[in-house]
C-alpha cells in the first residue's frame, strides 16, 4: 500500500501545483500510516531532490513520447505504475494536466475522485474529501466508495511545506503505447507568472478607461511579483489579452492575495476569484458589490492611488 | 459525421446558493435553470458551425438527468440539433454519468464528442476524460478552437501560461471552453422548430457510483471590508503586510 503523487513537469521542471500535491500526498500517507512514492513522466531534471517533500521514492517512466500530454497515454502509464506499487491513494493537482488525466484513471481503474480538493480527507470513519462547488461558493464532502481513491488538489489549496531528505528515483519500465494527440506547436508567455499559479494577482477592469492606462497596473504587478488579470468586458474589448481574463467564463484562481482595480464585483467575476485568500479592492464607487467581498478596500480614484500604493510597496521592499 | 454534445442542467449564475435536509440537499427554491454555459455557448455552438460548414454533419444532444432536464435540452434543441437523448437518472457521481454517456456513445457511433469545460456547479471538469476513457478515445480538454479538415482536427488547448495546437484523427473527445465559439440567442425559427424535434427518454444502464456526496458548506461569512483613506495608502501596506501577511 502506498499513496502515489503524479508530479507534473514542464521542460523538464516540476510545476509548483506538483509540489503542493507532494505535500498534501505526503501527509496523507503519514495519516495513512503507509509512505508517499512519487511517479514522473517524460524528462525531468533533479527527481532526488523532491524528497523534501516527504516522498521517499519516484517512478520515473522517461521515454520521450511522453514530453507532451496524451492524457490516454499518461493514464495507461500511470495506472501500471498504480498498481505495481499497489497505490490506494493517488493525488494529482487539478491543474491542466491533473483534468485531463485523473478522470481518465478514475475510469480506468474505476477508482472513485474527488477534484477540486481543498483540504486534507477525513479517515475517521471512511474516506471523505472536502472540495469545491457552485465555483467557489459552497464546498462539499464528498465519500468515495472505491477501494483506491483519485483526488485532485486545487491549485493554491495546500502550501507547500519543504524539509530534508532525497527520494529514489527508479526507472520505470512501462508500456508507453505511441500518442494519438500530436503537440504541434507551443506559445507561452515567457518571463510571466502563470495566471493559475501567481501567488499575488492584479487584476483590472472597465475603470481603467482604456488599454493605454494599464502601465500603472503593470508597475504595481511588477513590484509584487504579480501575474495580471482583468473582468470580462476589458478582454472582449481586446484591451488585454483572453488568457487574463477571471470569472466565470475565464480562470477560475486562488492566490493568497487579489487586489482588485475598478472592477465592479459582478457575480459571475467574483466565482473566478472568491477562493483568493485576501481580496483588496480599489474602486471609486462605495457601493460596488466587489467590496462586500473584499478584505480591504479604498475607496478613490484608481488613476490617484495605484502609483502611491505602488510607490508604498517600493519603500517596504526597500526597492528604489 | 455525427456529433454527439453533452448537455447538463444548471443553476442560474446569479442564483443564490443554500442547502437544505441539514446541509445535505442544494436548495432549489426559487431557483432559475440554464444551459451549464460551457455547455451551450461553447460546446453547442461549434458543432453548431460544424454543421453549417458541413450541412451533413447530424448533431445529437444528450444530458442526464430526471424529466425536469426536459425544458433545458428542449432550450438547446432550439439553438441547434437534430435530436435529443436524455438518460432518465438523476446523478452526480461523474463516472455513473460518465457511463450514461458513453453507453449512448456506442450505439450511436458518433465521430467527435463534445462536453464543457466543467458544470459550473459541481465543477468536477471529469466527466469528459471519463467518456473518453469508457471509450478508449483521445481526449484533448480545455479546447478553445477545433478546426476539422477531413477527419483531422486541429485543436487549441490550455496549457499552464499559455496555449499548445495539437492534431489528432477522429474519433476524439474534446471539452470546451472560451474561444471555441462565440454565444448564440435562439431565434423564434428555432423555438418553434425545437417543439417538434425529437426527444428520446432512454433508461439507464446500471453502474455503481463512485462517490456520494455526504453534506455541503457554507463558507465563512468575511469578516467585513477594512476600509483604508485614499490619503493614506501607507495602512494598506502596512496592514496588507503585518495584519494578512500577503505582502
Ligand atoms: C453568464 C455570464 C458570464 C460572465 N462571466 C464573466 C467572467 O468570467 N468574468 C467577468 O469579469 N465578468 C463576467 N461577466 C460579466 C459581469 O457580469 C460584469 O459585467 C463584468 O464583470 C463587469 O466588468 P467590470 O467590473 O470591469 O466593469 P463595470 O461593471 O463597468 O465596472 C467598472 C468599475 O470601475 C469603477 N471605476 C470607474 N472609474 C474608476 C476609477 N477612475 N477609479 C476606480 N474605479 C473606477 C466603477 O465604479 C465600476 O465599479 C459575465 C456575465 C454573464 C451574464
Ligand atoms: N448530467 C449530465 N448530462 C450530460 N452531460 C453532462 C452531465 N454532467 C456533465 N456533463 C458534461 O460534462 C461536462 C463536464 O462536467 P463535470 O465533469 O461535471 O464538470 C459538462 O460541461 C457537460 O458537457
Amino acid at each position: 500500500m502506498s499513496v502515489l503523487i503524479f508530479i507534473d513537469t514542464t521542460e523538464g521542471h516540476v510545476k509548483k501545483a506538483s509540489l503542493e500535491a507532494l505535500t498534501y500526498g505526503a501527509t496523507v500517507a503519514e495519516q495513512l500510516g503507509t509512505s508517499a512514492e512519487g511517479v514522473v513522466l517524460g524528462a525531468a531534471n533533479d527527481l532526488a531532490s523532491l524528497g523534501k517533500y516527504g516522498v521517499k521514492k519516484i517512478h520515473h517512466v522517461s521515454a520521450g513520447s511522453l514530453n507532451h500530454l496524451d492524457a490516454q497515454v499518461y493514464a495507461n502509464v500511470i495506472g501500471q505504475v498504480a498498481i505495481a506499487s499497489g497505490a490506494k491513494v493517488i493525488i494529482f493537482s487539478n491543474n491542466v494536466d491533473g483534468k485531463a488525466i485523473a478522470p481518465r484513471l478514475s475510469a480506468r481503474l474505476k477508482a472513485g475522485l474527488v477534484s477540486g480538493a481543498v483540504a486534507l480527507p477525513d479517515t475517521a470513519n471512511g474516506f471523505t474529501v472536502k472540495k469545491n462547488v457552485f465555483s467557489g461558493k459552497a464546498f462539499a464532502n464528498i465519500t468515495v466508495n472505491t477501494d483506491i481513491k483519485i483526488i485532485a488538489l486545487n491549485p493554491n489549496a495546500y502550501k507547500v511545506i519543504a524539509g530534508e531528505g532525497t527520494a529514489e528515483v527508479v526507472a520505470f519500465n512501462a508500456t508507453v503505447d505511441a500518442p494519438k494527440v500530436k503537440v504541434t506547436n507551443v506559445t507561452k508567455a515567457s518571463g510571466q507568472v502563470p495566471l493559475t499559479e501567481a501567488e499575488v494577482v492584479v487584476s483590472a477592469g472597465r475603470g481603467m478607461k482604456g488599454p493605454e492606462n494599464w502601465a500603472i497596473v503593470e508597475d504595481l504587478a511588477r513590484v509584487l511579483h504579480a501575474a495580471t488579470a482583468c473582468s470580462r468586458p476589458v478582454a472582449d474589448a481586446h484591451w488585454r489579452p483572453h488568457n487574463e481574463h477571471v470569472g466565470q467564463t475565464g480562470f477560475a484562481i486562488a492566490p493568497n492575495l487579489y487586489i482588485a482595480i475598478g472592477i465592479s464585483g459582478a457575480i459571475q467575476h467574483l466565482a473566478g476569484v472568491n477562493r483568493s485568500k485576501v481580496i483588496v479592492v480599489i474602486n471609486k464607487d462605495p457601493e460596488a458589490p466587489f467590496f462586500k467581498a473584499a478584505d480591504y478596500g479604498i475607496v478613490g480614484d484608481a488613476f490617484e492611488v495605484v502609483p502611491k500604493f505602488t510607490e508604498a510597496i517600493k519603500k517596504l521592499k526597500g526597492v528604489a | 459525421m455525427k456529433i454527439l454534445v453533452c448537455i447538463s442542467k444548471t443553476p442560474d449564475t446569479t442564483a443564490k446558493i443554500a442547502f437544505t435536509g441539514n446541509n445535505t440537499k442544494f436548495d432549489t427554491a426559487g431557483v432559475q435553470w440554464i444551459i451549464n454555459p460551457y455547455d451551450e455557448w461553447y460546446a453547442l455552438v461549434r458543432a453548431i458551425e460544424l454543421k453549417e460548414a458541413d450541412p451533413s454533419t447530424i448533431i445529437h444532444l444528450i444530458t442526464v438527468g430526471a424529466a425536469d432536464a426536459d425544458p433545458i435540452i428542449r432550450k438547446a434543441l432550439a439553438l441547434g440539433g437534430d435530436e435529443a437523448i436524455r438518460v432518465n437518472a438523476d446523478s452526480h457521481d461523474s463516472f455513473y454519468i460518465a457511463s450514461q454517456i458513453a453507453e449512448v456513445a456506442k450505439q450511436g457511433g458518433y465521430d467527435l464528442v463534445f462536453t464543457g469545460k466543467e458544470t459550473i456547479d459541481y465543477n468536477g471538469s471529469s466527466v469528459g476524460g471519463m467518456v473518453a476513457e469508457l471509450l478508449d478515445r483521445p481526449y484533448v480538454s480545455l479546447a478553445s478552437k477545433f478546426e476539422l479538415s477531413g477527419n483531422k482536427a486541429t485543436i487549441t488547448r490550455e496549457i499552464e501560461g499559455g496555449e499548445e495546437i495539437c492534431e489528432v484523427e477522429l474519433p476524439v473527445v474534446v471539452s470546451c471552453q472560451k474561444g471555441m465559439a462565440e454565444q448564440r440567442i435562439p431565434n423564434m425559427k428555432g423555438i418553434m422548430g425545437a417543439r417538434t424535434k425529437p426527444l428520446k427518454a432512454a433508461e439507464p444502464v446500471a453502474v455503481d457510483a463512485l462517490t456520494t456526496v455526504a453534506g455541503f458548506e457554507l463558507p465563512p461569512a468575511k469578516a467585513g471590508v477594512k476600509l483604508v483613506s485614499p490619503d493614506n495608502v501607507e495602512e494598506l501596506v502596512r496592514l496588507l503586510h503585518e495584519e494578512a501577511k500577503a505582502i
